[in-house]
């Protein structure tokens, strides 16, 4: 970088800081989602709540959301693209704390051809009540096996049902074969 | 019979399996890298305790904390305890629970209605 370079990175720092501070975000985090850091970013946020005296249920909450969040990246993010640069179990991980809640965001790179049936199983999560979830997620522990991969696809409903809130997503295309999926949980502070 | 003792770490559960003593117990936090890898012993060793199972077998689940990959596995580990009873065992599940921790104790209800074991709840002050 050359001087005037330096100057703009800089500036764009901050204004990175800025921006971070304006949305409340505590803890920001893209690249690959090991299990080392699921355990950093979980003890890291669980000592922060602790620190402000959060309500025990809510950062039971919290660190459940940010369990499965997290697990979801590192087993389901897509791994494709090209040789030099490989999706895998990477993606974006953020958590913001607001006056009435937490928010626990991710995003990661999905097959457009993936994106019916995700956005299927997430509008049938959000449609169903406490029950309905209940019994959801009991069918399908006893139906479903673990993939390969070691996800039960109970994750998202088990987030639903920590939470009580739906699950907001969104899809963005990148190209005509690939997507970036967000998706945001809500976490009461006023439990 | 061998016996099977797990020292908890941050991210897997105290786990106690020894027929001599009567001991079966898994405690703690459980969302283990690989839940697969790391419950096949437990699973395995209850199939030879199928085998050779005490007149009576109390089994206790004292947990904190599991991750949805995990109830899989805990599922797998009731079912086996469910075979012995099926088989005419003398099995008893504890599920125990921090008295203010709902969501603990809901987990036990729902595998209670999983699986046909008896199956009772404690609640425990933390």
């Amino acid at each position: 970088m050359d001087k005037s370079n330096v100057k703009g990175f800089l500036e764009f720092v901050y204004d990175f800081y800025r921006s971070m501070k304006a949305h409340e975000i505590t803890l920001v985090y893209e690249g690959e989602i090991t299990h080392q850091i699921t355990k950093a970013f979980t003890s890291l946020t669980e000592s922060n709540m602790a620190k402000e005296s959060e309500a025990n249920s809510v950062q039971k909450k919290v660190f459940h959301v940010m369990v499965e969040c997290l697990q979801n990246i590192s087993k389901h993010a897509d791994s494709f693209g090209s040789d030099d640069f490989l999706f895998a179990g990477r993606g974006i991980f953020m958590v913001s704390k607001g006056k009435d809640d937490y928010h626990v965001t991710t995003g990661n790179v999905i097959e457009n051809d993936k994106i019916v049936e995700l956005t299927e199983m997430l509008d049938h999560i959000n449609i169903l009540d406490r029950e309905g979830l209940k019994q959801l997620y009991k069918s399908q522990m006893k139906e479903g096996r673990l993939s390969e991969k070691g996800g039960a696809g109970l994750g998202f409903i088990d987030i639903a049902r920590k939470t009580g809130n739906k699950l907001e997503f969104h899809f963005l295309p990148i190209d005509e074969s690939s997507s970036f999926f967000l998706l945001t949980s809500s976490v009461s502070r006023n439990l | 019979m061998d016996v099977i003792k797990i020292k908890s770490t941050d991210d897997t559960p105290t786990i106690i399996l020894d027929k001599d003593s009567g001991i079966f117990e898994i405690s703690g936090r459980s969302l283990p890298e690989d839940v697969t890898t790391f419950y096949e012993p437990v699973l395995n060793w209850l199939d030879d305790y199928h085998e050779e199972a005490n007149e009576k077998t109390i089994f206790a689940f004292k947990l904190v904390y599991f991750n949805t990959a995990s109830s899989k596995l805990i599922l797998d580990i009731l079912m086996k305890l469910e075979e012995m009873h099926e088989d005419g065992k003398n099995v008893l599940i504890k599920w125990f629970f921090p008295d203010d921790d709902e969501d603990m104790e809901e987990a036990g209800e729902e595998y209670a209605d999983i699986v046909d074991v008896p199956f009772e709840q404690v609640s425990y002050t933390l």
